[in-house]
């Protein structure tokens, strides 16, 4: 099952596009990570999963075949907003009454248990809560909700360091052992390593990326050699140069098994920093399936 | 490479949405609990505004009683009974009073409803939870029209009870105070109109709060946009809700409430509204020193007006159409707020964010 999957996915805000010709098929059972520059599209992107937007062109189904926004879909997504929106007035017993009224399911007492794990008290309003508390009780009522999908945007960007690792490690918690798939849009690209298994990178309105980092990391390496012959390198894919005097990192698309140039060293890549070339090169893509920018590497289009 | 070929299918959504929607009493607390306040605000004020109908009115029903019981009618001591009729509750008479609560509810209970959701951003939770974001918006709409509804009628019922003796056969023989019931302000408070009027305003400010998004320029615009229409109706629409009776003369029979008033002559319109100076002037011009103070005219001016061929006509709307009109006033509020809240609900289902 897919957890989201796109075709031709497009939305437009009047003459704006945020969003065009978006392909997506993400599995389940994934911590996936959606990384890009400011007005990328991934808001665009969560905000048509959940339902809260509807697309201009193109498809969307969630949970393997669900309309975004139809109940079911509704029913099997906790969705935290950017800022996490609470009802600043309420007390967070308030927003757990509130959320167990509106939804099939809810957890009280994995949601009490958090909540006094947290050291959260019940009685304190949400907009008296600190920044990272009202983040720790958006995720929580989420949680608690038992999703098959966890949707998180910009979850961390406003948390200092303790929180967001907090925060974070309550999420994989969840993904671990309760086997949640996560799609979490993020601009923090340190947490990506330790959080996520699978990438997907959009830039200008586009997918750029997607696939799983394991696969990833695998179909790319990195290639030092001298500056002089690094507009010259055409054997594989170069997705990024970085020249800094002589030497020139050269992020390509290859596979370890490959064999390297003369003159030239491999090293495998990690996943910040193949984030980070590809951040660097809107341009270049490295998809799955059936739309390529160029002719990829079979191992990335096998899963 | 499942996930390729459903990718190449024309058609990603395979399955009906085929779950049952969680049963409407569950946004019973929810609307409770984030509305409370202002709810509580209105049933104050409304509390507060019977309690002086009650206290005030019981006085004015007493006051009645003894003025009409009074015998002979011309001695001293019933002359003071009707002037303390005549003297209680004057600031409550004009209506202007109660005529303020239903712009304010749609201000504060209506414009809100969705424009601090908007504003606060709490829209993303409240519409990605499992209750759906159009039965939300229509549960909410719904519970609290109809409770501010409720709350406005009762009031007006009070008050229909309180105007009683203004409207009672005989008073005016007693020179006891007497309303026309289809005064603007008073025609509002009395009968259906004042429960449509608030549930109106309540619509107008829920579908201003979902266009607009921002709360306090929803509220302003709400009381701006309420406010006009209210006007628009007590000193235009609402007369012409029938065809006006017309009949030769000036006079109009008991409390009718009178529409326009022109003369003809000849067959021809020649001036609208009473007879102005200019034209007793011009045929009367004995006639026409009347009001001027200086004794000098005799006779009836309109008589003289009518001897040189002018004819003169009134048409208006007698007092017994009270309730058609309130009827029909309460029926095109209520068509007008099943419309507008019809309207907000569909934004909200449609209206991408």
């Amino acid at each position: 099952m897919n957890v989201i999957e796109t075709h031709s996915l497009g939305k437009s805000y009047g003459a704006t596009k945020a969003l065009h010709d978006c392909n997506l098929a993400i599995p389940e059972g994934h911590v996936a990570a959606l990384v890009g520059p400011n007005g990328a599209g991934k808001s665009t992107l969560l905000n048509l999963a959940v339902g809260l937007a509807t697309p201009t062109s193109g498809e969307l189904s969630v949970l393997g075949g669900y309309h975004a926004g139809s109940l079911p879909a509704l029913d099997g997504i906790g969705f935290v907003a950017q800022d996490t929106p609470l009802y600043k007035n309420l007390s967070a017993a308030d927003m757990l009454h509130l959320t167990r009224d509106l939804n099939r399911q809810f957890d009280q007492d994995y949601a009490e248990a958090r909540l006094a794990e947290l050291g959260i008290p019940k009685e304190r309003k949400a907009g008296k809560l600190s920044g990272g508390q009202q983040a720790q009780l958006a995720l929580t009522l989420a949680l608690a909700r038992r999703p098959r999908l966890l949707v998180l945007d910009e979850p961390v960007a406003m948390l200092d360091p303790i929180a967001r690792h907090d925060f974070m490690a309550t999420v994989l918690t969840a993904a671990a052992d309760d086997g949640v798939s996560v799609l979490l849009s993020s601009h923090v690209l340190a947490e990506l390593e330790r959080v996520a298994d699978y990438l997907v990178m959009m830039s200008l309105g586009r997918i750029q990326v997607a696939g799983e980092v394991d696969d990833l990391l695998a179909g790319h390496r990195v290639l030092t050699g001298p500056t002089a012959e690094a507009s010259r390198y055409d054997q594989w894919p170069v997705v990024h140069i970085a020249s800094g005097g002589a030497q020139a990192h050269l992020l390509v698309r290859t596979t370890a098994d490959d064999p390297v140039p003369p003159g030239w060293e491999a090293h495998p890549v990690g996943l910040e920093e193949l984030a980070l070339g590809y951040l660097r090169e809107p341009g270049a893509g490295a998809l799955p399936g059936p739309v390529r920018n160029w002719d990829a590497d079979p191992a990335e289009v096998a899963r | 490479m499942t996930a390729l070929s459903t990718m190449s299918a024309p058609t990603l959504v395979t399955k009906n949405a085929d779950l049952r929607p969680l049963p409407w009493r569950r946004m019973a607390w929810v609307t409770w609990r984030q509305h409370r306040t202002a709810l509580i605000g209105v049933f104050a004020f409304v509390g507060a505004a019977a309690l002086c109908l009650l206290i005030v009115g019981l006085q004015l029903h007493h006051a009645y009683a003894a003025a009409i019981a009074c015998h002979p009618a011309n001695s001293t001591a019933c002359t003071g009974t009707v002037a303390h009729f005549n003297g209680i509750g004057n600031f409550l008479s004009n209506g202007v009073l109660f005529l303020v609560l239903p712009p304010l509810i749609g201000a504060f209970i209506g414009a809100p409803l969705l424009a601090r959701e908007f504003e606060a951003g709490t829209f993303r939770y409240a519409w990605t939870q499992g209750f759906g974001r159009w039965r939300w918006t229509l549960a909410k709409l719904v519970a609290l029209g109809v409770m501010v509804t409720v709350a406005s009628g009762a009031l007006s019922v009070l008050a229909s009870w309180y105007y009683q003796p203004y409207f009672a056969s005989g008073s005016q023989s007693l020179s006891l105070t007497t309303f026309n019931p289809l005064n603007p302000g008073l025609f509002e408070q009395r009968g259906v109109a004042f429960a449509a009027w608030t549930l109106a305003a309540f619509a107008i400010g829920a579908l201003a709060g979902v266009l607009i998004r921002r709360v306090v320029p929803a509220i302003v615009t709400t009381l701006a946009v309420s406010g006009a229409l209210a006007f628009a109706t007590g000193g235009w629409l609402r007369m012409h809700y029938l065809t006006p009776l017309v009949t030769k003369g000036l006079n109009v029979p008991g409390s009718a409430r009178i529409v326009s008033q022109w003369g003809s002559r000849g067959g021809r319109v020649v001036f609208t509204g009473p007879p102005s100076y200019p034209i007793y002037q011009q045929y009367c011009p004995a006639q026409a020193g009347l009001g001027k103070g200086d004794g000098s005219s005799s006779g009836d001016p309109l008589q003289c007006l009518a001897q040189h061929g002018f004819t003169f006509w009134t048409s208006y709307q007698p007092a017994g159409r009270f309730w058609a009109f309130q009827w029909i006033e309460g029926g095109w509020l209520f068509a007008l707020s099943v419309l507008l809240i019809g309207a907000t609900v569909w934004l909200v289902r449609r209206r991408a964010v």
